[in-house]
C-alpha cells in the first residue's frame, strides 16, 4: 500500500509556549492515513472546538504541527520541495465551509473555474477547457448556461457549494477534504451535494475527507469515522459499528442526543452530563472524565491509549483497557481497511478509475 | 378539548424592496392550544422567523405586516397600540431570540438585564425581592446563582440561551415563541437547552411556538408540526402523522431529504431550487419541484383544508 496523505502523531498547540496557561490543544497526537491505492471516505466527526478545523488545516499544510509530521507521498509538508507541492495541490483538493466567503465578489463565477485550468495546463484550447468545465459541473448536478457567465450573489449558496465541488473535481484530485461542505445548505440540498461527493469516490475513485459536526449525514456517506473529542480521537474505526454500536461514553452521549426527525421520540432520557469546562494545556487524563459517568481515578492521571475492541474499531476509553492498546503506528493501519471491505463484496467495493 | 390561546388568522408580511414587495408570510392561519408545543420548520427564506416575529409584531421596516389578526386570550394584537403592545410583550407573550448570544448586553451583568425586564413591566420590589426572583429564575432554567452576577462573555453558549430563557419566563407569559433557540449550539448542549424549555413550559403551563429549520430538533420537541414553503404554510399535523403519513409533497420530499442514523442511503434531495419570494410561479409555489403536479397546480393556489381530522395542508391533490 503506498499512503497518499498522513499524519504522524500530530499536535498542535495554539497560543504561548509550552507552558503557557492559555495555550490551547487543539489536536493532540492525532495519527491516520489516507491510502493511496484504495479510495475510501473517512468521516472526521467532532463538537465545535474538538480540533477539526485544525486537522483539515494542518493535511492541507496551511498550519505547522507543533509536534509529529503531516507527510504527503512520504514527504514532510514543511520540507517539501517546489514541485512536491505542485504535484500536493493538485493531489488534495478542499472544500470549505462557507459558499459565500470564498468568492470574490467582483469576478464572475467562471473565475473559480478558468485558474486552476490555466495553472495546471490543463487545457490546450478555450474550446477544450469549456468542455471540461461543462463536464464537471454537469457531474455535480448543475447546467452550465445557468451557472457560468453568473456572479456569485446571482447564485444560491446550494449552487455556489456545488460550483466549490466541480471546481475540486477539475483537477481531478485523488483526496478531496470537504471541511463542514453542507452545513450553511438547506436539508433539501445538503443530500445532493453529499451524493455528487459520495459518486466522486465511487466512479471516480477519488477518496474522501468528510470532516463535520453531523453525525446523521457523515453516517450516511462514510465508510470508516473518526470521533473528535476537544483534540483528541475518542473513538474510530467501521462506520456501522461506532454509530449502531457506539462504547465511547462521549459517542454515547453524541448519538442519544442527536435529535432523529422521526415519528419516534428518541429525546426521551435527561441528559446528565457536566459542563464542558476548559481544561489547560497539557493537564493529564482523560479529556472526557469530567463529564463521564464512568469516570474513576485512572481517567484523571493519565490519559486512556486506543484500545482495539474489535478489529475495526479502536476506543480510546479505560472502560475497555481489557483490549489490547494501540500503538500509534497501528492506529494508522486500523483505518487504513474499514471493515465494509471485507465485509460487502459488490454495492461497498469503489471502482478505481 | 382544550382553548384556543392563541389565534393567527390571515397573517400577511411583505418586505419592501426596490424590485418590488417580497412576500414573506402570506395568509397564514392557524391556532395555538393551551398547553401545547407547537411547532413550524421550513428552509431558509420560507418564512418562519418573519411569521413568529409578526405575531409580536416585531417586524422592522422595510418589512410590514399587510393583513391579519393575532388573538391572543380575545385580544387582537394587531389593534393595540404601540405602548399596550409593549406592556402585552414579555407578560402575555414572550420571545426567545435567534442567537441569543447576540441578544443580551453585553456590558451589563446577567441579574441587572433580568431585572431590568421585571421592573420595566411594572413590577415594584425590593433589592432582596429582586435577587431572590433572580435566583428563583436561573434555578429554573438549571443555572447556577453564582450566574446571576457574571456578564454575558462568562457564559457558555448554552448558558447564554438559558439566560434568555430565564428572561423570557420572567413574567410568567402565556405564550413562548421561541426562534431558532439552538441553532449555533453543540448537539449535546442543543438537548439539555430543549430540556429547559420544556420543563419550564410544563412548569408554567405555557404554550410554545418553536421555529426551527432542523427537522429534527422541532420533531422530538413539539406536538403538532407545521411546514412552511416560500412563505406559505402548507401543512400542519400532529407530528406522527406529519412522519408516518405526510399530506403535502413538499413534506413528504422534505423528510425523504434527511438523513437517517437508522438506514445507509436513504436521503435524497429535493430537485430544483425555492422561488423567490418576490417573484412567486402561479398557482402553488411548489408547482415546478413536485413530481405529482398537473395543470390545475400551474393556475390555482390549493386553501389549506383538513384532509384527516387534525391534519391540515394545503394541495390540490387532497381535493
Amino acid at each position: 500500500m503506498t499512503t497518499l496523505l498522513e499524519a504522524r502523531h500530530v499536535t498542535k498547540i495554539f497560543g504561548g509556549g509550552l507552558f503557557d496557561r492559555n495555550s490551547i490543544v487543539a489536536l493532540e497526537g492525532f495519527s491516520m492515513a489516507i491510502d493511496g491505492d484504495r479510495p475510501s471516505i473517512t468521516a472526521v466527526v467532532g463538537e465545535s472546538g474538538s480540533g477539526k478545523t485544525t486537522l483539515a488545516r494542518l493535511l492541507l499544510g496551511l498550519v505547522t504541527p507543533t509536534r509529529g509530521q503531516v507527510l504527503y507521498k512520504g514527504r514532510d509538508l514543511q520540507r517539501m520541495a517546489h514541485a512536491d507541492w505542485r504535484a500536493f495541490r493538485r493531489d488534495v483538493q478542499v472544500i470549505f465551509q462557507d459558499p459565500y466567503e470564498v468568492y470574490n465578489p467582483f469576478y464572475r463565477v467562471d473565475h473559480v473555474l478558468t485558474t486552476p485550468v490555466s495553472k495546471f495546463k490543463l487545457a490546450s484550447s478555450k474550446a477544450e477547457a469549456r468542455a471540461l468545465i461543462e463536464d464537471v459541473l454537469k457531474a455535480v448536478g448543475l447546467r452550465s448556461e445557468e451557472t457560468l457567465g453568473r456572479f456569485p450573489h446571482q447564485l444560491s449558496g446550494g449552487q455556489r457549494q456545488r460550483v466549490m465541488v466541480a471546481r475540486a473535481l477539475l483537477l481531478r484530485p485523488r483526496l478531496i477534504l470537504a471541511d463542514e461542505p453542507v452545513s450553511m445548505v438547506d436539508a433539501s440540498l445538503r443530500a445532493s451535494i453529499l451524493g455528487s461527493l459520495r459518486n466522486m469516490n465511487l466512479e471516480l475513485g477519488i477518496s474522501i475527507m468528510y470532516i463535520t459536526h453531523d453525525l446523521a449525514t457523515a453516517y450516511q456517506i462514510s465508510e470508516n469515522i473518526v470521533v473528535l473529542y476537544r483534540g483528541s480521537v475518542a473513538e474510530a474505526g467501521d462506520v456501522e459499528l461506532v454509530v449502531k454500536h457506539p462504547q465511547h461514553p462521549y459517542t454515547q452521549l453524541l448519538i442519544s442526543s442527536i435529535p432523529l426527525a422521526s415519528a419516534e421520540r428518541t429525546w426521551t432520557t435527561e441528559t446528565v452530563v457536566g459542563p464542558a469546562g476548559l481544561q489547560a494545556a497539557g493537564s493529564a487524563g482523560c479529556k472526557f472524565a469530567d463529564r463521564c459517568p464512568f469516570a474513576t481515578s485512572p481517567c484523571l492521571q493519565a490519559a486512556p491509549p486506543l484500545f482495539q475492541t474489535n478489529r475495526y474499531r479502536a476506543v480510546s476509553c479505560y472502560l475497555y483497557q481489557s483490549a489490547p492498546a494501540l500503538s500509534v503506528e497501528e492506529m494508522v493501519k486500523a483505518f487504513a481497511e474499514p471493515a465494509k471491505l471485507s465485509r460487502v463484496g459488490s454495492s461497498g467495493t469503489p471502482m478505481t478509475a | 378539548m382544550k382553548a384556543d390561546v392563541l389565534r393567527v388568522q390571515g397573517l400577511q408580511v411583505h418586505y419592501h424592496t426596490p424590485l418590488g414587495a417580497v412576500k414573506a408570510a402570506d395568509n397564514i392561519s392557524f391556532s395555538l392550544k393551551a398547553d401545547e408545543r407547537l411547532g413550524f420548520a421550513g428552509e431558509s427564506g420560507s418564512g418562519k422567523s418573519t411569521m413568529a416575529l409578526a405575531i409580536l409584531r416585531m417586524i422592522k421596516p422595510p418589512g410590514q405586516i399587510e393583513a391579519g389578526e393575532v388573538w391572543l386570550d380575545g385580544l387582537n394584537l394587531m389593534t393595540l397600540s404601540e405602548e399596550e403592545m409593549r406592556q402585552v410583550r414579555l407578560a402575555r407573550i414572550a420571545l426567545v431570540p435567534q442567537g441569543s448570544m447576540n441578544s443580551l448586553n453585553p456590558v451589563t451583568r446577567i441579574k441587572e438585564q433580568i431585572a431590568d425586564a421585571l421592573t420595566d413591566h411594572g413590577v415594584r420590589m425590593s433589592k432582596r425581592q429582586v435577587e431572590e426572583r433572580v435566583r428563583d429564575l436561573l434555578q429554573s432554567v438549571g443555572l447556577r446563582p453564582e450566574v446571576a452576577n457574571m456578564f454575558p462573555h462568562e457564559l457558555s453558549g448554552g448558558m447564554k440561551q438559558r439566560a434568555c430563557i430565564a428572561i423570557a419566563i420572567s413574567l410568567h407569559p402565556k405564550v413562548i415563541i421561541a426562534d431558532e433557540p439552538t441553532s449555533a449550539l453543540d448537539v449535546v448542549v442543543q438537548k439539555q437547552v430543549m430540556e429547559t424549555l420544556a420543563r419550564v413550559q410544563k412548569d408554567l403551563e405555557a404554550s410554545v411556538i418553536l421555529v426551527g429549520h432542523d427537522m429534527g430538533v422541532v420533531a422530538q420537541f413539539v406536538d403538532r408540526l407545521g411546514v412552511m414553503y416560500a412563505g406559505k404554510l402548507v401543512e400542519v399535523s400532529p407530528v406522527r402523522d406529519i412522519f408516518t403519513k405526510p399530506l403535502h409533497p413538499y413534506t413528504q420530499m422534505l423528510i425523504a431529504s434527511l438523513p437517517s442514523l437508522e438506514q445507509k442511503g436513504t436521503f435524497q434531495g429535493i430537485p430544483g431550487l425555492p422561488p423567490l419570494l418576490r417573484d412567486l410561479p402561479p398557482g402553488c409555489a411548489f408547482h415546478p419541484r413536485c413530481p405529482y403536479a398537473f395543470d390545475r397546480c400551474q393556475t390555482e393556489e390549493p386553501l389549506s383544508r383538513e384532509a384527516r381530522p387534525n391534519c391540515w395542508a394545503a394541495c390540490h391533490l387532497l381535493s
